[in-house]
């Protein structure tokens, strides 16, 4: 027996959770008074379970690094939510959804998390809709769906390209009433430094106000760390640039395995890299994929002019395009999962089909999309002999009423018009599948201490499926650790406040402020950044889309030397008893420098392709992953002893009882 | 009901129905300005009913001139407390990039209209009262038409003062006007039209009130 | 390209700060304005000058954290965009660019261009919530059909990202705008009708209680607003708390 214990209920899948709700404890409201929990991260996952506990009666302390909760990066989220309701009648069912779950993430995730997660979809919609979120709607005045990669089915709510905006501004308003109840006390511009343990279990943090400078204790019975990934790992992404791994990082060196780092999601429709000095990657939701159509020139001559500034995209003639994803893909053409359209894209560019200057970038192309629209509109309003020109003004009003503000953002961004010349992409770093391993009560190894959203590793295996880390991310605040989390503290009724004072909280402040001096002492000639790119351009080189041995074994070795030459050599200006912003994000690139490692490491031991793990050694002869389920089967759960080469593997094997095992296929 | 009278937006309200009070006074006294233009006799007749008229004399004429008094305190008022707001002013502030100048200057155009009322008041006013209660003089139905245009006859600075202030008075209701019905939460199908009334009435009666001068003044060379 | 930079420092809330002039060079067009700010701060720091501090997360414009009053408007020239979406092509070679915090009393500076803007989040525990458990028992989601036109003035009023470019804008640092729209999501929905009349009142006393100014309709807050949220929803506050007033 492994010391993984995953708790997973017994019992028909479809009956787990709700038998588990019932056999758990409870604990009574007069007791709950009592009790306090620390919530690390205010994004969805953050900030709907702060909310919920508060209104359950528990004293809440929530803490999150930007100036305000709102402002989490769940915010950023643009196309949908999913759920299982069929209200378009197409088919869905909770089973529909956890299957595409697991398929979607190639079989690497865990079954009964997955049928929880599908099982309670309806309900976030419900209670989101309780709670004022504008949902887009039908003109009947009912909730409007959409389609997303990998699946057959609508089952997509949105609100235009905000809905991460939308349901986050609906948790955090949630927390306002407790807020204003005085249930929630929320420590803003605050950055967890480090979980303190008492007796073993996790009994508090010790927090940095960013503004002052002053380095705190907070003590409480649990701990959730709901603190999103970690895809700035590679400098360069689409998370927010604040987005850091310092609490799960934390956490894990004080004895919370990690899980599967390797999983990384790579976004197939991001906006190309401009410059050098660039800091950040901005996505263009997926929903695009619905209507854009993704090409590369069909001959290599067309490409090259492209490059050079000496064709135009729109001058191409169709028979020369080479619209690869519905060629290779009949069955799910431009909407295959994520991980398929990454790839496909840099196969491509590294054959040199790639367009942009840099070659670094395909096309999705709203043409025919346009003229389509055009069609029906003008048919649907009784226009049946339309000119061309009415056609594609028709078409370029449809589109601009479903896309509009991406579109904008686009042309913002690029300065290109969308609507007259195909759309630039390629892939960027967007997700971590990876994150801190959790039993079925969303616990970590250490008692005490759960991990919820982007931040634990639970649903979506090697692969995510478009519009469900919003879904995730809800479930596990709004209607999975409200429960969990009751049963451990149960046995802490009489426990009665922490104290702050004794030596396990002394010792951890005392670390943490040393480690901060530790930094200010290098005293080198490198600014932070400096270090973040290199770390970043290790990881996009060596362990981004695909990967293989040799540049992991390498990765491994120059993260190191890296890490080494960071701690003598990196510049901190400023003090520490001040907002100090160098000094935030030092602390930030510390971590990634140490998780990067062991990244590589995950990889390097995963001796099979599977989701966003792309093992150039095990691929079929067209090209696609090649899984290995019988001797890979299981999610990788490190344990760190030291350094991250050194980190211990636990394997917890994955039971697959409903779902059979099948090569995914999106042909 | 309770502390209405000390939000924001209460106070935004106030501001727009006596705002509005003044533009419908303002209305009426355009009327009867204009009859000056047209008929003497008409002019005389209805200012005396106006001058001598219990009603309006000590009922209307007080509300009138509380609601004037009022408009003025409390735009000083929100202006000081909305200087306030914005304790450190900014280095550079590009206002002209997303507001018009009369909005932004409505202090500064009611402060030279309040400076004109001033002027009016010592120039009609105070010598009615004189008239009226010092010098306890006789009725005289037909003086006010003579009286008036004697204070235009022959004064280009006198006109000229008026009309400058009038074109003020002009911005200030540009603004102030249309601005009202925001303020009052009326925004529907309705609005657009309103915003074309209100801005012709801007500069209709203003205008007029400058045209009525103007036409004395040289009327009478 | 070249540029100069007249940028406020400020060590901490209590000083008094001034500006200070930068030169950066090498700026490209692509570039955002914050990553030109990021050059800013590189030089600074290989001088071993303290770099510029200014908020900045998403980076893509919805997270709300990016300000700055940039040539005298917040958010810089362009519309419709936040600071992190502003592009150096707006700008021309040898160009001065004025950097200043966001300027109201309610929005304290923090350092150099960071501002406290925990006012706003003061608004919303106010009221800008429905009184919804969030266990989910709940009634399902399509059991109340919504006019499309009011779920999406609705949505419209709640793409506001809380930036404070609108109290930035206004010549009397006003938060009727974001006031508004907070209001304006909940009225507009039947879910947010019920407490309707004491959300707006709350709110509204909150808002004076923070100390920003009173609106008086210039409408440049709903010019420089980066999301566009409309003068329409002001109409509504008004209105909204007119008949909370008169009736509750």
């Amino acid at each position: 027996m492994s010391v993984l214990e995953s708790k997973i209920p017994e019992g028909p899948i479809e009956k787990k959770w709700t038998k588990h709700k019932n056999e758990i404890n409870l604990v009574n409201p007069a007791n709950k008074r009592n009790i306090d929990i620390i919530v690390v991260g205010t994004g969805l996952a953050g900030g709907s379970a702060a909310a919920t506990f508060a209104e359950l009666g528990y004293n809440v302390k929530t803490f999150c690094y930007q100036d305000s909760p709102r402002r989490a990066h769940s915010i950023a989220a643009q196309g949908g939510i999913n759920a299982s309701k069929n209200y378009q009648g197409d088919g869905d069912s909770d089973y529909r959804l956890f299957y595409d779950t697991v398929k979607g993430g190639d079989y690497r995730s865990r079954e009964a998390n997955v049928y929880r997660l599908a099982e309670v979809s309806s309900n976030i919609i419900d209670q989101c809709v309780a709670q004022g979120v504008p949902f887009a709607r039908e003109y009947g005045g009912l909730l409007d769906n959409r389609s997303f990669g990998g699946v057959l089915v609508s089952r997509t709510f949105y609100a235009k390209g905000q809905t991460g905006q939308q349901l986050l501004l609906g948790a955090y308003s949630a927390m306002n009433r407790q807020i204003n109840r005085g249930k929630i006390q929320s420590f803003n511009r605050h950055e967890m430094m480090d979980l303190v343990l008492v007796d073993g279990k996790a009994r508090g943090i010790i927090a940095r106000d960013l503004v002052s400078g002053n380095i705190e204790r907070h003590s409480a019975h649990a701990v959730v760390l709901a603190s999103g990934g970690y895809g700035n790992v590679f400098y360069l992404s689409t998370n927010a640039m604040g987005s850091n791994v310092m609490a799960a990082w934390r956490a894990h060196k004080k004895g919370a395995f990690f899980a599967n780092p390797c999983f990384t999601q790579i976004h197939p429709t991001c906006i190309p890299v401009s410059g050098d000095l660039q800091s950040k990657l901005t996505l263009m939701s997926e929903s695009l994929r619905n209507d854009g159509r993704i090409w590369v020139p069909k001959h290599e001559k067309d490409a090259k002019a492209i490059r050079e500034g000496k064709l135009k995209p729109t001058e191409l003639a169709e028979e020369d395009r080479d619209y690869y994803l519905e060629r290779r893909y009949p069955a799910f053409g431009n909407l295959v999962p994520r991980d398929v359209a990454s790839r496909a894209a840099k196969e491509r560019c590294d054959e040199g089909y790639g367009v942009n200057k840099t070659g670094q970038a395909v096309y999705l192309d709203f043409k025919a999309a346009i003229e389509r629209y055009g069609k029906e509109k003008a048919f649907t309003s009784g226009h049946k002999n339309p000119s061309k020109e009415e056609i594609i003004k028709l078409g370029e009003q449809v589109v601009e009423s479903k896309y509009g503000n991406l579109f904008e953002m686009y042309e913002k961004i690029t300065d290109q018009n969308p609507y007259k010349t195909p759309m630039m992409i390629f892939p960027a770093v967007h997700y971590t599948m990876g994150g801190l391993w959790v039993d079925y009560n969303l616990m970590t190894t250490i008692p005490g201490c759960y991990a919820a959203g982007e931040a634990n590793f639970s649903d979506h295996g090697a692969n995510r499926l478009g519009a469900s880390a919003l879904m995730q991310g809800l479930a596990d605040g709004y209607f999975v650790l409200p429960y969990t989390i009751g049963d451990y503290l149960a046995d802490d009724i009489r426990t009665g406040t922490i104290s702050t004072e004794t030596e396990e909280f002394v010792t951890a402040e005392k670390e943490v402020k040393e480690r901060i001096q530790r930094l200010f002492d290098a005293k080198g000639k490198n600014p932070v950044d400096y270090y973040h790119k290199k770390l970043g351009r290790i990881m996009w080189d060596k362990c981004g889309m695909s990967r293989n041995e040799k540049e992991l074994r390498e990765a491994m070795e120059e993260i190191k030397e890296l890490r080494e030459d960071f701690w003598k050599n990196v510049r901190i200006t400023g003090k520490a008893e001040t907002k100090n912003a160098e000094l935030e994000k030092a602390g930030r690139v510390a971590d990634f420098l140490e998780l990067g490692e062991l990244f590589a490491k995950d990889a390097l031991e995963r001796n099979e392709s599977c989701g966003g793990h792309f093992r150039e050694e095990y691929q079929t002869e067209d090209g696609e992953a090649l899984r290995d389920d019988e001797n890979f089967k299981f999610v990788s759960a490190w344990e760190y002893v030291g350094n991250p080469r050194d980190a211990k593997l636990h394997k917890e094997q994955l039971e697959f009882e409903n779902i059979e095992l099948k090569t995914r296929s999106y042909k | 009901m309770a502390g209405i009278s000390k939000t924001s937006i209460a106070r935004k309200v106030a501001m727009a129905l006596s705002g509005l009070f003044l533009v419908l006074f303002l209305a009426q006294h355009f009327t009867i300005n204009f009859t000056s233009v047209v008929s003497p006799s008409t002019f005389n007749e209805i200012s005396h009913f106006m001058g001598t008229n219990f009603v309006v004399q000590a009922i209307l004429q007080p509300i009138l001139i509380a609601g004037v008094v009022f408009h003025f305190v409390m735009g000083f008022v929100l202006d000081v407390r909305n200087r306030k707001a914005r304790g450190v002013k900014y280095n550079k502030f590009k206002g002209q990039a997303n507001s018009p100048w009369v909005s932004r200057n409505m202090i500064l155009s009611g402060s030279v209209v309040l400076a004109f009322l001033g002027l009016h008041f010592y120039d009609f006013w105070i010598p009615e009262l004189i008239h009226k209660y010092v010098e306890t003089n006789p009725d005289d139905p037909f003086r006010y038409y003579d009286e008036t245009i004697a204070k235009f006859a022959g004064n280009p600075i006198r006109t000229g003062l008026y009309s400058i202030s009038f074109v003020l008075l002009m911005l200030h209701l540009l603004h102030g006007f249309a601005s009202s019905f925001q303020t009052m939460g009326v925004n529907n199908k309705y609005s657009s039209g309103i915003k074309i009334f209100t801005k012709a009435f801007a500069i209709v009666i203003p205008m007029g009130f400058v045209f009525i001068a103007i036409f004395h003044y040289f009327n009478n060379l | 390209m070249k540029l100069k930079l007249k940028v406020w420092r400020q060590e901490d809330a209590q000083d008094k700060g001034g500006f200070k002039n930068y030169d950066v060079d090498g700026i490209d067009g692509d570039m955002s304005f914050l990553e030109m700010l990021d050059v800013l701060n590189n030089n600074l720091v290989n001088e071993g000058i303290d770099p510029v501090e200014f908020d900045h997360d998403c980076r893509e414009g919805i997270c709300g954290s990016c300000s700055l009053q940039i040539n005298g408007e917040p958010h810089g020239p362009d519309r419709r965009i936040t600071t992190c979406q502003l592009h150096m092509r707006k700008f021309k070679d040898g160009d001065e660019i004025v950097i200043e915090p966001f300027r109201a009393t309610a929005f304290p500076v923090i350092k150099d261009l960071v501002i406290d803007r925990s006012a706003f989040d003061r608004i919303q525990h106010a009221g800008g919530y429905i009184s919804v458990n969030t266990s989910g028992n709940t009634q399902d989601a399509n059991s109340i059909p919504i006019d499309k036109q009011d779920a999406d003035d609705s949505f419209y009023a709640a793409t506001c990202i809380g930036c404070g470019a609108c109290v930035a804008a206004c010549k009397n640092a006003s938060a009727m705008l974001f006031t508004s729209a907070k209001v304006s999501q909940f009225a507009l929905l039947p879910q947010g009708k019920i407490e309707a009349h004491e959300r707006v009142l709350e709110m509204v006393h909150q808002m004076d209680k923070e100390g920003f100014g009173n609106c008086t309709n210039t409408g440049a807050c709903e010019i420089e607003c980066p999301k566009g949220i409309s003068l329409e929803n002001i109409a509504r506050l008004n209105r909204e708390y007119l008949s909370a007033s008169v009736f509750s």
